[in-house]
């Protein structure tokens, strides 16, 4: 059963169609990359699938439910954790508390029960320590774990954000251009994070603008060009498909401008 | 934090014995600046704590003290079993009130808190449904009674007042160090980020609204017990800024910070009240200097600390999950 249906889905800014009749499935764990130029609905496309936007026409179908209309906090609940293209973390907060923000959700505790501190709430917050350090460990992050998030390299805050993602407890992991900004070491660890994060059964949707990170680990890609899909399928057949090569990846004319894979 | 510890037990010793070197004018100063320390410690978990800016706290504050003013001189409700109600009407008000504007952000709300502080006063002046007297106020007030013992003195409300301050402190130090101070934080940082983690803002927003309003209605009805008396004009906009910039100036999100604030916002123009004209105008220099080359406040927020070495053996011997 497909874990994530995105079904049909229009999004309009204005007289903008951003997100055109777009339809795609996800298979459960799995790696599908979704690519395009820039401008062609990419991010669009995350931001209706994590509710940020309302799809103006079409459904969203997470394990064969609707999440259409949903608030972003209960899809998140619900096990689509993302990262963010332009970095997102809280950069005043400390590494751990940043990635305690993914805990959030599978913690109970509120407000009377902190001024109490009864014994459940100690339990449940020593139990969302461990599962943040936990996180932090598994993308390599277990240094200096106290320090503001701001004080991380560029690649390790994008690491930060996996881990809090993953904190989530997700099902479906939704990843905004992960190796931007990243140098081939970094993009190295980060392709082996992410075999590592599938093998746990998490299905994961990546934009990438490296083609040969997407090439190399995704199972299935999806092509957007101009807000509409215009292929789908396993790298080999995308890599031959002239509608793609045309419209990504440039025509004979310019070749310089395409990146080589 | 043995030398954080030291000087908490230091300024503990020192409120606690103060009253007795002091004559009853500045004891009385001293319980304005608690008052205004509560009132501050609560406006502190939304201003500093949730980022929401607010500058109509003088309004909750009023709603706590007529609830406990009408409802003592109606029907003879002792003041002090009063003090949870107090908290409770402002709180209800104000989740109320925030609902519809709460998504609004920085600036936009800061105006609407601004409107809401002065629909309050206005109405309270109108003598709003008949119960609270116009712009004359409402007066007899009954002193608060504890455990058989009538509190009249300035030294007994000194008491009254520092130990409530005391206990928010407790209260709140907690609450800052728990899933639901961090929350606070998160959605402070970063909105879209926290609710992508799964954490519903909206509510936190509210919830914190209510939680701020109430502790400074029951600040209202301790007013109320140690006034006698209470008028609109005690709930100005005046007030609300007085609030407001005791926190950011002692230190937005730092609990030793608001209270230093309340110190020096409502402590020192007593101590200079000879310069008469020309403190304010120092004040005000102050201020702006402080903001520029201090600009998280005097005390800022310390980052929360974690027990991480004993978390780390239980993961050591559980394994994770």
């Amino acid at each position: 059963m497909s874990i994530l249906a995105v079904m049909d889905v229009t999004k309009t800014f204005g007289g903008l169609v951003a997100v055109n009749g777009v339809s795609f499935n996800l298979e459960e764990g799995t790696i599908t990359g979704l690519i395009g130029p820039n401008g062609a609905g990419k991010t669009t496309v995350f931001n209706l699938i994590t509710g940020n936007y309302r799809p103006g026409n079409g459904d969203i179908l997470f394990n064969g439910k609707s999440v259409v209309g949903l608030p972003t906090h209960r899809i998140a609940g619900l096990g689509i954790a993302r990262t963010f293209q332009t970095i997102r973390l809280f950069q005043n907060l400390s590494i751990l508390e940043n990635v305690l923000a993914g805990c959030h959700g599978r913690m109970r505790s509120g407000p009377v029960g902190a001024m109490l501190r009864t014994r459940a709430v100690m339990q449940e917050e020593r139990d969302g320590l461990a599962r943040a350090l936990a996180e932090l460990d598994f993308v390599g992050l277990h240094q200096h774990v106290e320090q503001p998030a701001r004080n991380l390299s560029h690649g390790n805050q994008r690491l930060l954000e996996v881990a809090r993602a993953l904190a989530v407890g997700p099902r479906l992991l939704i990843l905004d251009e992960p190796a931007g900004g990243m140098n081939e070491d970094e993009t190295a660890r980060l392709m082996g994070l992410i075999s590592e994060i599938r093998k746990k059964g998490i299905a994961i949707l990546l934009i990438e603008h490296d083609m040969r990170v997407v090439m190399k680990i995704c199972e299935m890609i999806v092509v957007l060009d101009n807000g509409k899909k215009i292929a789908e399928g396993s790298p080999e057949e995308i890599k031959k498909n002239p509608m793609v090569i045309e419209a990504y990846l440039g025509t004979e004319e310019d070749q310089t401008d395409a990146p080589s894979y | 934090m043995n030398r954080r510890r030291i000087t908490f037990a230091v300024v503990f010793v020192v409120l606690a014995v103060i009253p007795f070197f002091l004559n009853a004018y500045w004891v009385d100063v001293l319980n304005s600046v608690g008052l205004y320390a509560i009132l501050g410690l609560s406006l502190n978990l939304i201003v500093g704590h949730a980022g929401l800016f607010n500058l109509g706290h003088a309004a909750f504050f009023a709603v706590g003290a007529y609830t406990a003013a009408i409802l003592n001189t109606s029907f003879g409700i002792p003041i002090l079993w009063l003090l949870p109600l107090s908290g409770l009407a402002a709180g209800l008000f104000a989740v109320l009130i925030a609902r519809p504007v709460i998504h609004l952000r920085g600036d936009y709300l800061c105006i609407v808190t601004i409107g809401l502080g002065e629909i309050v006063r206005i109405a309270l002046i109108n003598d709003v449904f008949g119960i609270t007297g116009g712009a004359n106020g409402i007066f007899g007030i009954a002193r608060p009674v504890l455990f058989g013992f009538t509190i009249r003195s300035p030294q007994a409300f000194y008491y009254l007042i520092w130990s409530f301050a005391a206990l928010t402190v407790f209260l709140f130090h907690r609450l800052e160090h728990s899933r639901f101070g961090r929350a606070l934080n998160y959605l402070r940082e970063d909105e879209t980020a926290a609710e992508g983690s799964g954490i519903d803002t909206g509510s936190y927003k509210l919830v914190i609204f209510g939680i701020g309003a109430f502790w400074a209605g029951m600040a209202g009805d301790i007013y109320a017990a140690k006034m006698t008396i209470i008028a609109p004009e005690s709930f100005s906009f005046w007030e609300s800024v007085l609030i407001f910039t005791l926190v950011i100036l002692g230190g937005a999100g730092s609990i030793p910070g608001v209270i230093l604030g309340a110190f020096l916002i409502v402590g020192l123009p007593e101590i200079f009240r000879d310069f008469a004209n020309a403190r304010m105008l120092v004040f005000g220099a102050a201020m702006m200097a402080m903001m520029i080359f201090r600009p998280e406040g005097i005390l800022p927020a310390k980052p929360r600390a974690y027990r991480l070495a004993d978390v780390r053996n239980l993961v050591a011997k559980e394994g994770t999950k």
